[in-house]
């Protein structure tokens, strides 16, 4: 192949059977591309479940959700109905819509049942997803013990009906007993190096809720801006945004997001990455940056809080205090990743200061210390939090509800997972899915074989990895481009960490991405495609 | 967090952007001197150099900012402006055609669209009047010479054009129509929203023309189909950045999209789907007559022998079935079959009179000889014409069909397979040969040449391989003169066409992988050869970009950054 970069052995196998020579392959064998069919298989791939050939019909007109009479009932679940109600039968347009099998039996409600109260409530790390669904004419049942159980059912439930060729609806009778791997199914979107408009945000949280995601990681600041227009320090945003007006988002965008998220089961986990990744606080909030020095004199350039003023934890104990009033999740990410030690060094005050604090010339101490100080102040405001590796890597004393976010290649991910379960502290791991991380070809199997529990470790400490996240850093990514590019890949991230350990078989997985990637693009998502070929139903 | 490699290459860019700084300083000046270009009062804070871009120790959210400043991407080949400025109002302004101007609706309509164009940014502005203190121009003037009624652009068209922007008016000149449309193009990329949200453009003085006359851009619509609604916005996308080829690689082995007016079987078994996914004849003069309208010539590839599997769902019998050890297979178009020539010249008929480009691509790249071997009855035949090796069955094959595209009265392109070493003779003069091979492009196009054939370059442009970060200015510095060649060898470099193959682009991505990337290559093919500094053009893609984002085409950002307008 004459320009096929990629390296991933594997990879080109599969791509050999996609792929038709072209002027840039030469690959011999070649198959028809065949056309992505919906049969109503479910990504990410249900705990246990069986389908058997017998099939019923759905009927726009007299298909119904409805509660068990024992049920819980609340918002959640009443806005969910709704949703899929659209999802299965009004996604292909009024022109499409389905027509009814006369000669088969007919599926006409989904019993749910709910047994938690769910109402006004926020999904949590703790919170069940468990769901049993019966699908079995007339009358299947969905049974959860939490809203979001019944989501997760509701979106299986879905996923298993599809749409004949004539336009009939069809499901298969079947019953699932599902739960997921990890508790922590997460997407990071950087909303700091170029600005997200709601709209695509909202876009990412549906694609999120249709692959069982359930946790934005919200990388809300950062060095280029500082979109999130702050209660407390309006002039973060007013001086640290793009613009002011437009590249903003406000108090009442945050709440939009946090509520659209709550209702698909999402729990939003803002980031305020501090002491490095600050540039752009320094303009709205004067004085929290190290001035760097050229010798004895400031140079006029700014670098990363600044450790030894009281100021600093003044100004981060407010900040975090309004974090934990706007953003209902119990977790805060603190950042703490990429801390270059340089403005710190220049400065002949904190030389001063390491010297009063006996930190010699370890500057590492010194972040420490900052860290320290920023860990103390979000448990005083009563949050628990997640920062990334470094923070554990430099030797910062941690409390032992903290996450540790794994994000390197080096240390091995291995080594570093060990490492950070060994002290009793759990891990997300991120290090393998970063989808920022373009390539040519067919990238989503180095994605779908990447194993979180892959770690020598006793039992104990791969019960402290809570799961991973996919990060779609924001460098060349904003709203013209970001959903095509993280959809359908992210999607082997999602089955990873829902499905069973063993599921691994690439060629079932490929089945299933496939017909998940036309099921988003039908959905009026741009998930871009995987492969030559087209969907049964295209979206346009 | 972000990548552990960029803390390493913070050093590296920090070092860079010093030495580049200086440069910058030194190439600055060049500039000054060179074009005579002033800089514009008011831009107190200058843009910044790429390489500062990432820069961390200043603060401050400036450096991301993309700032309208009216620059022309592609760089005109001679332009002066100065720091006198006018507005404009879109109640007062106007597009006539000069006393004595040709006119005809190719001009009528890009009015039309050009008023669109530069009045539909931002409705604030538009109902903001001129003031006292600044001059309103209200008229730009189109002269041009030679009749445009009914006209199509072709490779010998004229695209030169002459802009003057002075406190009396615009006045546009051109010998062609086409010129014209390049011209109204550089026009709505010199205003910009100066102070008070103004429609703003400095004087300026330009003589413009392009360096190569066949700039083309090939979507690929077999491997996926791509709507109609697609390609159209992608000619919008072209005619923005000057490009003025659409080839076609209409069909190849996974679907036959076009419908055939003679074989309509073709589409009926060889489309995706025979409802949905084809390009029916009304489609394919829709988009030809778009194109027509945007100086963008629709240059079509029917590829054989080879990629012509979808073919033989209708036609099995136009491919030659092979048998290994695996069980049989379709392999290329049988050449040694008269009624495989017969089809053909159908086809092509067809094609004929469905595309009126003057130029008919014939594919002819990536045969599989596999097929051909043990074949009896190819062995036959090539026994019976003494040819020792199977490319000269496969030179056979499209001499052939080269013939009845002359014999129609059209010329043909190819890829550079079948003017392989040793085969440049085969193909007639005015066989265009298209270089796509990323090894070695460069002596294939001094090989090609120095035989007499007309090439175009596609080798170091192809946009589907992508990679992570930055790629444009590889595209960028790919120059098609860069070989070894006298200056008639030189002269035989037609242009070149960036490639967006189809394998992993459909609608859902197609135009923000393809933008602003190909405009690299639209500068490269559009501007003089000694345009290449990079800085500058670092600048000029930045707006050029956001330009398009305004104009509704999703191209993606090209490092961190945010336009001057509303996100969309």
């Amino acid at each position: 192949m004459a320009v096929f970069r990629t390296t991933q052995a594997l990879f080109s196998v599969l791509l050999a059977l996609f792929v038709s020579p072209l002027p840039c392959h030469n690959v011999p064998a070649y198959q028809k591309p065949v056309m992505v069919q919906q049969t109503g298989k479910v990504l990410p791939k249900p705990q246990m479940m069986t389908a058997s050939a017998e099939a019923y019909t759905l009927a726009m007109s007299s298909f119904k959700f409805t509660y068990g009479s024992s049920s819980q009932m609340c918002d959640i679940v009443d806005q969910a109905f709704r949703r899929y109600y659209d999802l299965i039968f009004v996604v292909d347009g009024v022109k499409k819509a389905p027509v009814v099998s006369k000669d088969m039996s007919e599926l006409t409600e989904l019993q749910i049942m709910v047994k938690e109260p769910c109402k006004g409530v926020y999904p949590s790390l703790e919170s069940s997803e468990n769901y049993t669904l019966t699908v079995a004419a007339p009358i299947g049942t969905l049974v959860a013990d939490s809203a979001w159980g019944v989501l997760r059912g509701l979106e299986t439930f879905s996923q298993l009906v599809y749409r004949t060729d004539d336009g009939m609806m069809i499901i298969n009778k079947t019953t699932v007993e599902d739960f997921p791997r990890f508790a922590h199914r997460g997407i990071l979107l950087d909303t700091s190096r170029h600005f997200i408009p709601i709209k695509y945000i909202k876009q990412n949280l549906d694609a999120m809720a249709y692959n069982k995601f359930n946790v934005f990681h919200w990388h809300i600041v950062d060095d280029p801006s500082f979109p999130y227009q702050s209660v407390v320090f309006p002039d973060l945003s007013a001086k640290g945004a793009f613009n002011p007006y437009t590249h903003l988002y406000t108090q009442e965008d945050v709440k939009d997001v946090i509520e659209y998220s709550r209702l698909r089961g999402i729990r939003v986990v803002p980031e305020f990455d501090t002491p490095g990744h600050t540039a752009s606080w320094g303009a709205g909030l004067p004085g929290f940056l190290t001035p760097c020095y050229d010798g004895t004199t400031p140079n006029g350039k700014y670098y990363a809080a600044n450790p030894m003023l009281n100021t600093t934890y003044d100004y981060m104990t407010k900040l975090l205090q309004e974090v934990r009033d706007v953003f209902p999740d119990k977790y805060v990410h603190l950042g703490g990743d990429e801390v270059n030690f340089n403005c710190w060094k220049s400065n002949p005050d904190i030389t001063k200061f390491m010297e009063k604090m006996g930190f010699g010339t370890d500057y590492s101490k010194l972040e420490e210390y900052y860290i320290k100080n920023i860990l103390d102040i979000t448990t005083s405001v009563g949050r628990d939090y997640i920062v990334w590796q470094e923070v554990l890597d430099n030797g910062v004393q941690v409390a032992k509800d903290t996450v540790v976010e794994v994000w390197k290649r080096k240390p091995p991910v291995p080594t570093e997972m060990a490492r950070v379960t060994a002290k009793g502290l759990r891990a997300i791991l991120s290090s393998c899915w970063y989808l920022n991380r373009i390539s040519y070809g067919v990238d989503w199997g180095q994605y779908y074989t990447c194993e979180p529990l892959n770690f020598t470790g006793t039992q104990a400490q791969k019960d402290l990895v809570i799961g991973g996240e996919a990060c779609m850093w924001g460098e060349y990514v904003d709203g013209t481009n970001l959903i095509a590019r993280l959809w359908p890949r992210a999607s082997a991230v999602a089955e990873r960490l829902w499905s069973n350990k063993d599921v691994t078989s690439m060629a079932d997985a490929t089945v299933r991405i496939d017909e998940q990637r036309c099921r988003m693009v039908r959905r009026g998502l741009n998930a871009e495609p995987l492969h030559p070929g087209f969907c049964q139903f295209e979206y346009d | 967090m972000a990548p552990n490699l960029r803390r390493k290459r913070q050093w590296t860019k920090l070092c860079f952007s010093l030495v580049a700084a200086v440069l910058c300083c030194y190439a600055g000046v060049f500039t000054l001197r060179r074009s005579g270009y002033i800089a514009r009062a008011g831009l107190d804070e200058p843009i910044q150099s790429a390489s500062l871009r990432f820069s961390r120790n200043t603060g401050g959210t400036g450096r991301y900012l993309v700032r309208e400043a009216g620059q022309v991407w592609p760089k005109p080949q001679h332009q002066v402006s100065t720091v006198e400025v006018f507005v404009l109002n879109r109640d007062t302004f106007n597009f006539n055609y000069a006393p004595g101007s040709q006119r005809c609706e190719i001009l009528d309509l890009a009015f039309e669209r050009y008023t669109e164009i530069i009045f539909s940014i931002d409705e604030a502005t538009t109902s903001r009047k001129c003031d006292a203190d600044s001059t309103c121009l209200t008229v730009l003037e189109v002269s041009v010479k030679e009749p445009c009624k009914g006209a199509s652009l072709h490779l010998e068209s004229k695209e030169k054009y002459g802009l003057v922007v002075t406190r009396e008016g615009v006045k546009l000149k051109a010998d062609s129509v086409w010129g014209a449309l390049r011209g109204l193009e550089t026009f709505s990329q010199l205003i910009y929203r100066g102070e008070h949200g103004l429609y703003t453009l400095n004087r300026t003085d330009i003589t413009d023309f392009p360096r190569f006359p066949h700039r083309g851009v090939l979507l690929d619509t077999s491997r996926h189909f791509v709507p109609v609604k697609y390609i159209l916005q992608n000619l919008d996308a072209m005619a923005f950045n000057k490009f003025n080829v659409f080839h076609w690689h209409i069909v190849d082995d996974p679907s036959f999209p076009y419908e055939s007016v003679a074989f309509p079987e073709l589409s009926k078994k060889g489309a995706f789907h025979p409802d949905t996914h084809v390009y029916t004849q009304k489609d394919v003069r829709t988009i030809l007559e778009y194109a027509r309208l945007r100086g963008i010539r629709v240059v079509p590839e029917f590829d054989t022998p080879g990629h012509t599997l979808s073919w033989g769902h209708a036609k099995p019998d136009l491919l030659k079935t092979c048998y290994t050890m695996s069980g049989k297979y379709r392999g290329a178009l049988n050449p040694v079959h008269e009624a495989t020539y017969q089809f053909m010249g159908k086809l092509l008929q067809e094609v004929k009179d469905v595309f009126p480009d003057q130029l008919v691509h014939l594919g002819g790249d990536e045969v599989n000889f596999a097929c051909w071997k043990n074949d009896a009855e190819i062995t036959q035949f090539m026994e019976k014409q003494g040819y020792d090796y199977y490319a000269k069955l496969q030179t056979y094959y499209i001499q052939r069909i080269i013939k009845i595209v002359e014999s129609l009265g059209k010329e043909s392109a190819v890829w550079e397979d079948v003017a392989a070493k040793g085969q440049e003779g085969s193909v007639p003069k005015d066989t265009v040969i298209q270089v796509w091979r990323p090894r070695n492009w460069a002596q294939k196009m001094a090989q090609v040449t120095r035989h007499g054939l007309r090439t175009i370059l596609s080798g170091c442009w192809y946009l589907d391989l992508i990679s992570y970060g930055e790629d444009w200015p590889s595209y960028y510095r790919c120059d098609p003169h860069a070989f070894n060649g006298t200056k008639a060898q030189k002269d035989l470099v037609l242009g070149g066409e960036a490639c967006l193959w189809g394998e992993f682009v459909d609608w859902t991505n197609l135009l923000p992988r393809l933008w602003p990337r190909a405009s690299a290559i639209a500068e490269r093919l559009w501007s003089s050869e000694d345009t290449t500094d990079m800085e500058d053009a670092a600048v000029r893609l930045g707006e050029h970009r956001c330009r398009m984002v305004r104009r509704g085409i999703p191209a993606q950002p090209l490092h961190p950054s945010a336009c001057p307008f509303l996100p969309v």
